[in-house]
């Protein structure tokens, strides 16, 4: 892939051509605007090559899934879109991630005001060993200085954001590990909310989770997205035709296809992603 | 589809759809032949085998929703096999109702031979367009198993002929009518068979469309007819 992916819609593909739309803003009619453009990206696991040359736009305030089988790239993608690979030596990333217009990419970024902007949620609830107020503080402290007022504020108003604050609210001083996983999963998600970012990455969010919590986080995906832009990796592709906007899979560190989920779950343009997404030997 | 799917279970599944919508299919294109017959040699043995028949066409209808319906309970179907799915279901819908028209072609075929064995009237494109009718219901059946999008242009467009023959039918008998007006009763049971053909060819049509949304999945219901082969041949 040499050029920009950009979610294709029913029309561009009817006419074959999408590619020569790659200069126009598609979302130009809905008055959608990129909140990341990932520009020629490959990205290194020492000397193997996760990432190949990947481009595509993430619009804002629209949900983005990433599907494709394990070993796809397509959580590599997502950690490099709050470089969560800089914690590890021998991981790099070349190209470009620009985040509305600033290339993260670029050394002398302050990657924990970066993640402070995107936030991201992991697999398994990760919920720090302290009270569920604390949990939620913890974080906004490195940003900001509250009083304890505004604290308290911002701690109800981040765990009703994450649809946790009934369930909570008479227990804050009680240990995060108190909670059930999908409530410690909301936690995690209230926790990614507090700071307010503008993206929010979900790293397969409901993989631990029983089928209510899954639906919990699901509904919540749905009331985040009216104020953040979230890029979600999911291996249950329901989800991802579920909760998504625009759908990317991807195969080998390729960006196979990107568009309208509908369209990709209905009529997909590749083959191979008809073949992944009908569940047939590719 | 020659590909087959991790799961073999969902891909005898889906063909033992597709057999079944086929089954139904032939099923219904030999009421079609034997109603004809039945009005062609005035044969009231054959009206009534068809009127008997209408039965299991319809229970063959229950059943194969009832698959579609557990196809997308159990697999969540996507991509092809979501608009195979949905086509099906939507085609036996038409495949029911062309064995309706068959019924009714049984039913007035039944009255005119009971009350009006020797009707003076030529019904030659009834005979014609009837053969017109179970050829393109065949042609439509045929491309949906071999999911051939160009051949289903094709019946699209031979329906038309179908359509033509109608109404060339519908003017002479006009002028049957109002020559003579105890004609009326038969010109009227013989408009019905006339119409319940045309209906026939509109169902092989509609079945044609779905061949078309299956294969390359633009719904063609409703686009002109050069948007239609543009979209199948593509």
């Amino acid at each position: 892939m040499t050029t920009t992916m950009k979610p294709m819609f029913h029309s561009d593909i009817n006419q074959g051509n999408a590619e020569s739309e790659q200069g126009a803003n598609v979302s130009s009619n809905t008055q959608a605007v990129n909140a990341i453009e990932i520009k020629n990206l490959n990205f290194f696991y020492g000397s193997f090559q996760g990432l190949k040359n990947i481009n595509l736009n993430i619009l804002e305030r629209k949900v983005t899934a990433f599907i494709g089988p394990s070993g796809c790239g397509k959580s590599t993608l997502l950690r490099t879109l709050n470089r969560m690979y800089d914690l590890y030596p021998g991981q790099r990333a070349e190209g470009e991630i620009s985040f509305y217009n600033e290339n993260i990419l670029e050394p002398g970024n302050d990657v924990n005001l970066l993640r402070s902007r995107i936030g991201m949620v992991f697999q398994k609830p990760t919920p720090f060993p302290m009270s569920i107020y604390e949990n939620i503080a913890f974080g906004v402290r490195l940003y900001e200085r509250l009083s304890k007022a505004e604290m308290d504020e911002r701690v109800e108003w981040a765990l009703n954001k994450a649809a946790l604050w009934n369930e909570s609210k008479d227990k804050l001083n009680q240990s995060g590990l108190s909670l059930s996983g999908g409530q410690q999963q909301r936690l995690c998600i209230a926790r990614g909310v507090a700071v307010k970012p503008s993206v929010l990455l979900l790293d397969e969010p409901t993989s631990a989770l029983d089928p209510i919590s899954t639906a919990k986080i699901e509904e919540l995906i749905n009331e985040l997205k009216k104020d953040y832009t979230i890029a979600i990796v999911t291996h249950n592709m329901q989800q991802a035709a579920r909760v998504s906007d625009f759908t990317a899979y991807m195969y080998l560190g390729e960006l196979i296809e990107y568009g309208k989920t509908d369209q990709i779950f209905i009529k997909p343009a590749k083959k191979e992603t008809e073949d992944y997404i009908t569940g047939r030997f590719g | 589809m020659n590909d087959r799917h991790l799961s073999s279970q969902f891909d005898e599944d889906l063909n033992s759809l597709c057999s079944k919508l086929l089954q139904m299919g032939g099923m219904v294109e030999s009421q079609i032949e034997v109603a004809m017959r039945g009005f062609s040699e005035s044969n009231i043995d054959l009206c009534e085998q068809v009127i008997e028949r209408e039965k299991s066409v319809n229970s063959l209808e229950v059943e194969i929703d009832s698959a579609c319906a557990e196809i997308i309970a159990r697999r969540q179907p996507t991509a092809r096999d979501l608009r195979l799915v949905m086509a099906i279901s939507k085609a036996i819908t038409n495949l029911e109702r062309a064995g309706d028209e068959a019924e009714r072609v049984a039913k007035r075929s039944k009255r005119i031979i009971e009350q009006a064995p020797n009707y003076k009237i030529n019904a030659a494109e009834i005979k014609l367009s009837g053969q017109m009718a179970i050829d393109l219901l065949r042609q439509s059946l045929d491309c949906f198993a071999r999911l051939d999008a160009v051949a289903a242009a094709q019946v699209v467009q031979d329906d038309k002929q179908i359509d033509e023959e109608f109404r060339g039918f519908v003017r002479k008998l006009i002028t049957y009518m109002a020559e003579d007006p105890k004609m009326i009763s038969t010109g009227l049971d013989l408009l019905f068979i006339a119409k319940a053909i045309e209906r026939v060819g509109d169902h092989a049509k509609n079945i044609a469309e779905f061949v078309i949304y299956i294969v390359k999945g633009a719904d063609v219901r409703h686009v002109p007819h050069d948007d239609l082969v543009r979209e199948a041949t593509k």
